[in-house]
């Protein structure tokens, strides 16, 4: 019995190294992803970037054509560098809904003129909703929703030059 | 020219080391006086000094910001002021690494130069482990953490020290942090040599006991400093985050603490030897593993180190060597050790084996949870373990040994009855009574916070009933230091479980002018000014805080740093006797507002004033200790004296 306990902390030891070891072969994953994948954009209804457009809705991706959701912010320096790659996506033809956190009709307006405007609608997210709704961590972030309002795909940061052919991808698999 | 000395200085350690190795071997195993074991002492010595060498070399190439040394260009900037650039020597990887081997050759050169109470055997198997040590790691540096590797071309720029560590934290926290994890390292070759050489009696533990002490004070330190850093620092209000880094601090500090007290028990009274031998290889093995858990990046932590699973691999291999190797050692020889003294269940060993329990109990929660996601992560779940488990299993086995700990200091060694010391028990029963009927009644305070303080309480009286039928003058140092010790543990406990229990936290968004209460103070916000730092720019708030007719301005700021871009909030702290107002600004919130986050945190910085008391208490330990010794010693060589002059007389 005494020589069993004498030999426990080696055999612990011989545990943790085994654990350890085993992880140190693997390769780490530091990725948050949003566990939305799969499944359907939460149901919204925010109103649009200027006080006259249009409101938008969840109803707006229910139409079988799938799209691009880009969280982003005109407060938000990473997506003034993101806005090349969305003009590019825009110009391959793929529809752009974005979607203004915590911002203000008159600075949106100011953004696009300044920085180009991919977007088919924008709408505006006063107090973060749809952004926790989506279970997305930070600004920007950009989801693949198909024809059918299922969350396909999610892109977190800025979409950086070589990440377009992957969203188009993603974006043409949801077709 | 620098960095070669340097690099060549490490390599001469290196070969130091396999000389200290191989001399101690050949002594430990003849027990021969030649030539080469005798060696063994001044090549610990000679090595100390060397990586003394290496490591000024390093200091040397920051402070002059030689971007031809890969790792300067790497972490540092010649803009950065004079004190960050010096600390950003061990504020990365390697220069961190280079620091620990520094430490240890130091350790081995400080025991080789003054330890004399134990025999020669003994000591060059001592000095020949911490070689062993020493030689493993110098090899993780020279093979895979070079510092000194140079860039050819050199950089133009340095890339910037992380701003967080821009601070004079860095300067102060991870040296004494790793005084501590290193010394621990004298205990563990100290009882490597114990079991090689079959000697764990009280001998061994007085001769340990200094070094362990001064460890441990080194560890609560290092650990007080950066618990205040990351409160000040990160702008997140809290003091412990149960973060894997913290608690790779914390379980070696806590297998110290339980490894001081049996230590106590077998110097005085030659119990618990087994148990002594095998704190002694846990808490150097902790140390071990929290340097792998930190610098193999295998854990996901707010300490954003380098990921790099070769150098994980590395120290892997490492740990396995020597914490493998004393853990072996264990099985086979801890069981020839023979018992030592018994004792009641209620006297002094018996209330020190309690807290021993207890304390090993914690270490294994903590453990538990801090590689908990790493097995999780095996079967493929991905978890994060939080205060939720950490604050309620802790307190289940540390309340327990704080009520002990109200108890123990006053028995007597080897048996006592609790009737003797009803008295004083009466009144920590009463303390502890009417400490809760008063929360319980008068504050809402949770659950954990209201025995935290209720014990605390109790405890700040308690610490100081050892002095109860002593005569003051006559108290020794060592007991002072004790003393000293718990009431810091008193102290400490009372500043968490208050400022988790009174805390008050208000986040705003306010335009200049506006008027916010936070617990005894009104704020207000009156400008939000640009400011430029040597190597930053900073939007700083200017809040006027009032309480009671006296007005204080604070100045929390949001810095912007160039070299490497990023932002840091820098808290303002406006402290008073009891308790700290803690003030963020936060983003503009549109319309000239901004976000102001504001604590009132009552006595919260008795927390670290605690710890100050606890190191203290450590320190009075030491001396007490170590004049005791002498004082041993002397009567010793004078009785021998004696002896010897009676024999001489009789003889004649």
């Amino acid at each position: 019995m005494k020589r069993l306990w004498l030999i426990l902390p080696l055999a612990l030891f011989a545990l943790f190294l085994g654990v350890a070891g085993y992880q140190l072969t693997q390769p780490k994953d530091e990725f948050v992803r949003s566990t939305m994948i799969g499944k359907p954009l939460p149901a919204f209804d925010l109103p649009g970037a200027t006080d006259e457009a249009p409101r938008v809705a969840s109803a707006y991706f229910a139409d079988g054509q799938p799209r691009l959701l880009n969280v982003w912010a005109t407060w938000c320096v990473p997506c003034i560098a993101e806005a090349p790659q969305l003009e590019e996506l825009a110009e391959r033809g793929v529809p752009i809904v974005g979607v203004a956190i915590r911002d203000e009709p008159e600075a949106i307006a100011r953004f696009l003129e300044n920085y180009g405007n991919p977007y088919e609608v924008i709408a505006r997210d006063d107090i973060a909703e749809l952004q926790l709704g989506l279970g997305s961590s930070g600004i920007p972030e950009t989801f693949v929703v198909d024809g059918d309002g299922i969350i396909r795909y999610q892109h977190i940061g800025d979409i950086r030059a070589d990440d377009v052919d992957e969203i188009y991808a993603a974006w043409e698999d949801a077709r | 020219m620098i960095a070669e000395l340097g690099l060549a200085a490490l390599w001469l350690a290196a070969g130091l080391c396999v000389l200290q190795l191989f001399a101690g071997v050949l002594g430990a195993r003849a027990g021969d006086d030649g030539v080469v074991s005798a060696l063994t002492r001044p090549a610990a010595i000679v090595q100390g000094l060397v990586l003394l060498v290496s490591f000024a070399c390093l200091l040397r190439v920051f402070a002059v910001t030689d971007l031809s040394v890969a790792l300067v260009a790497a972490n540092s900037h010649a803009d950065k002021p004079f004190i960050y650039r010096i600390s950003g020597a061990w504020g990365n990887h390697e220069g961190s690494m280079l620091l620990w081997v520094t430490i240890l050759g130091l350790c081995s050169a400080l025991v080789a130069a003054f330890e004399r109470r134990m025999d020669d055997r003994f000591m060059k198997s001592m000095l020949a482990a911490q070689a062993f040590i020493g030689l493993g790691f110098i090899a993780f540096l020279l093979f895979s953490s070079n510092p000194f590797a140079r860039l050819n071309p050199p950089a133009d720029f340095g890339a910037g020290l992380n701003p967080l560590l821009q601070d004079i934290g860095l300067a102060l926290h991870p040296p004494t942090l790793y005084l501590g994890y290193v010394g621990l390292s004298v205990a563990f070759s100290f009882v490597v040599a114990g079991l090689v050489t079959r000697q764990a009696g009280p001998e061994l533990a007085r001769v340990m006991r200094p070094w362990v002490l001064a460890a441990w004070i080194a560890l609560t330190l290092g650990i007080a400093a950066g618990s205040y850093w990351a409160y000040y620092e990160l702008g997140w209000g809290g003091w412990w985050f149960w973060d894997p880094v913290e608690n790779a601090s914390l379980m070696p500090w806590l297998a110290a603490t339980a490894l001081l007290h049996s230590v106590g028990v077998l110097a005085a009274r030659d119990a618990l030897r087994t148990w002594t031998i095998m704190l002694g290889v846990v808490a150097f093995s902790m140390s071990m593993v929290g340097t792998f858990l930190v610098r193999s990046g295998i854990l996901t932590s707010v300490h954003a180190f380098a990921v790099d699973p070769e150098r994980g691999s590395f120290i892997l291999a490492l740990l396995t060597l020597y914490v493998g190797g004393a853990f072996g050692l264990f099985a086979l020889r801890a069981g020839a050790l023979a018992e030592g003294k018994r004792f009641a269940a209620i006297s002094r060993e018996g209330a020190l084996v309690f807290n021993n329990v207890m304390l090993s109990a914690i270490l294994a929660v903590v453990l538990l949870g801090t590689l908990y996601p790493l097995l999780a992560e095996a079967f493929g779940t991905r978890v994060s373990i939080g205060p939720p488990y950490y604050n309620p299993v802790t307190a289940v086995f540390a309340v327990p040994m704080l009520l002990v700990l109200l108890v123990g200091p006053m028995l007597r060694w080897k048996r006592d009855k609790l009737s003797r010391v009803r008295v004083p028990v009466a009144l920590c029963v009463a303390i502890l009574a009417a400490a809760l009927t008063a929360l319980i009644f008068f504050t809402g305070a949770g659950v954990l916070p209201t025995i935290g303080l209720a014990v605390a309480a109790a405890l700040a009286l308690a610490s100081w009933f050892p002095l109860r039928g002593r005569k003051l003058r006559r108290v020794p140092l060592a007991l002072w230091g004790s003393m000293l010790a718990h009431f810091g543990i008193a102290v400490s406990l009372f500043g968490m479980a208050s400022e988790s229990a009174f805390s008050i936290e208000r986040l705003v968004a306010v335009e200049a002018g506006d008027v916010v209460e936070v617990g005894p103070f009104t704020a207000s916000l009156r400008a939000v000014e640009p400011v430029a730092g040597p190597n930053w720019t900073a939007l700083q708030g200017d809040i006027l805080v009032s309480r009671g007719g006296s007005e204080t301005i604070l100045q929390p700021q949001a810095r912007y740093f160039t070299e490497p871009a990023q932002n840091t909030s820098e808290a303002a702290l406006l402290t008073r006797w009891d308790g700290q107002l803690y003030a963020i600004l936060g983003d503009a919130a549109g319309e000239g507002r901004w976000q102001l986050r504001l604590w009132w945190k009552p006595f919260v910085t008795l927390i670290w004033y605690g710890a100050l008391l606890i190191a203290l208490g450590g320190l009075l330990s030491i001396f007490g200790h170590l004049r005791g010794s002498a004082r041993s010693r002397k009567i010793r060589e004078e009785v021998a004296r004696r002896r010897a002059e009676k024999e001489r007389r009789a003889r004649a």
